[in-house]
């Protein structure tokens, strides 16, 4: 049964007009950056960061507002011989599939076409769990605020603390505590942003992590290494886990 | 075959059911009627186990319904507004819901034939009207042939023709023996169906009786008049 409600999800959403223009904006965005860049490491570092400004945004907004365009629907679901926990799983498995199915084909194409195998692939798992994680996060926004116009903006702020208020906040830290050695505490800020770290992640393939200086060694030092690295992709997978177990913790006992 | 006991629900300060008692038999056909914010719904969602009462414990033939979810096999139930993922076809939505319920029990598709439902089935759900959106309801809530029938302002929204089509469909099944329960405010279209009223008042039950005793006590020969007739009297005292 879980699979037959993410099923059905995902082929309703596939058909989704949003969804739909998503796909194809990233489609443009990446064959654009490839066909324009000649060094296809320029051409990686600009299309991360469209990837790590659209992607969240889109996976965060469209999850909330499906989520409660779907009240009813899911009414109708509670009231089949389901368990809950099951009908809410399959809802963010079925979200999940079609926006990073999107992800995959709008910019996974171009991607495996111009950048050479482990950079493509280090992109790839990056996208397809910032799509995770932002749906998670979405999911607990829904069930957080009752109201649709609370829940959106609540959303809306995310979003905008991750991508933006996140690095200025670290920036303003840095240039405060400029005097003492806080390299090796910036690994562990990194951590509280999956952007930050999605984007550490990838810079660090390019072999143009000099440019972030003395915290960049730090970085490269701790992330580049393999037991650092699995670090960071547990962190990232925490980050979609423990949003995603708070929401439907509460939504098997919320009433509807 | 149901028995709600002692439920109460409290939403934050507002308290929407208090200390409800209910029995209900197989063959009953339950108007459930009240002014709108008395707990209909919050009584009927507590069946269904979308809302979870605060004390209390309702009981589906004898098992707790807290524990199990899988009483809701033999529940059929027809929201007051449903809605469905906009871009599934009537045909889709349809076997959806048969995938998800996976009975092995024979269909009954008469009212997807009455409402003529299969000329559409290729039509989105996003583009129907909501009277032909609740037809798709009232087809899924029979579909299964389910013991118990849960209906919220069932014909709210059904061209007169599909109304009484409905209403014939659920004369039938509760002649089956089967349990029904109808949420309106349309009392005079209750008239033929019901056999039993259950008036809900601040979140109590006020009465719970059959209509004919109903009728009877109040002299009168008509549901709407019985319970109008009640409730003036109460007025007055």
């Amino acid at each position: 049964m879980f699979n037959k409600i993410q099923k059905f999800i995902l082929f309703d959403i596939l058909k989704n007009r949003i969804v739909i223009a998503y796909t194809l904006l990233l489609a443009v965005l990446a064959w654009s950056v490839f066909s324009l860049e000649d060094d296809s490491n320029k051409g990686v570092l600009t299309l991360l960061n469209i990837v790590l400004l659209t992607t969240p945004l889109v996976s965060i907004i469209f999850t909330t507002i499906y989520l409660y365009n779907s009240a009813e629907f899911i009414e109708l679901l509670l009231s089949q011989p389901v368990r809950r926990s099951k009908i809410w799983a399959g809802l963010f498995l079925g979200l999940f599939f079609s926006l990073a199915l999107s992800f995959l084909i709008g910019a996974g194409i171009p991607i495996l076409l111009f950048v050479p195998g482990k950079t493509a692939f280090i992109l790839l798992v990056m996208g397809i769990l910032i799509t995770a994680i932002f749906v998670s996060l979405g999911s607990l926004c829904t069930i957080l605020a009752r109201d649709k116009a609370r829940g959106i903006g609540i959303a809306i702020l995310l979003w905008l603390y991750f991508s933006l208020l996140f690095d200025g906040l670290v920036l303003f830290l840095l240039f405060q505590f400029a005097d003492y050695p806080i390299e090796k505490a910036m690994v562990g800020v990194s951590a509280l942003n999956p952007i930050d770290l999605a984007r550490i992640f990838i810079i660090l393939q390019l072999d143009v992590s000099a440019m972030l200086g003395y915290t960049g060694a730090i970085f490269k030092d701790f992330f580049g290494m393999g037991f650092g690295a699995i670090i960071g992709f547990l962190l990232l997978c925490m980050w979609v886990i423990i949003p995603f177990l708070i929401s439907l913790r509460k939504f098997v006992k919320k009433d509807l | 075959m149901i028995e709600i006991q002692h439920i109460s629900k409290q939403f934050g300060k507002f308290q929407v059911l208090k200390d409800v008692n209910l029995t209900c038999a197989p063959g009953q056909c339950i108007a459930l009627i009240g002014p709108n914010g008395c707990g209909k719904t919050t009584l009927i969602k507590s069946i269904l186990g979308m809302v979870i009462p605060t004390s209390g414990i309702i009981l589906f033939n004898g098992k707790n319904i807290a524990s199990d979810y899988h009483y809701r096999h033999q529940i059929g139930y027809m929201p007051q507004k449903g809605r469905y993922p906009d871009n599934m076809t009537i045909g889709q939505v349809i076997d959806m819901i048969k995938d998800i319920r996976n009975t092995k029990s024979e269909l009954d598709e008469q009212l997807i034939d009455a409402f003529r439902l299969n000329d559409i089935m290729d039509k989105k759900m996003m583009n129907l009207s909501g009277g032909t959106t609740q037809k798709v309801s009232a087809s899924l809530a029979f579909l299964f042939n389910p013991d118990v029938l849960i209906l919220d302002e069932p014909t709210a929204g059904l061209d007169p023709l599909a109304a009484e089509i409905l209403k014939e469909k659920i004369i039938t099944e509760n002649k089956k023996g089967k349990l029904i329960f109808i949420t309106s405010h349309l009392l005079s279209e209750l008239d033929d169906l019901v056999t039993d009223v259950v008036l809900m008042q601040e979140g109590d039950i006020r009465f719970h009786m059959s209509t004919s005793l109903l009728k009877e006590q109040t002299n009168t020969t008509s549901l709407a008049k019985a319970i109008t007739y009640l409730l003036k009297r109460d007025h007055v005292q």
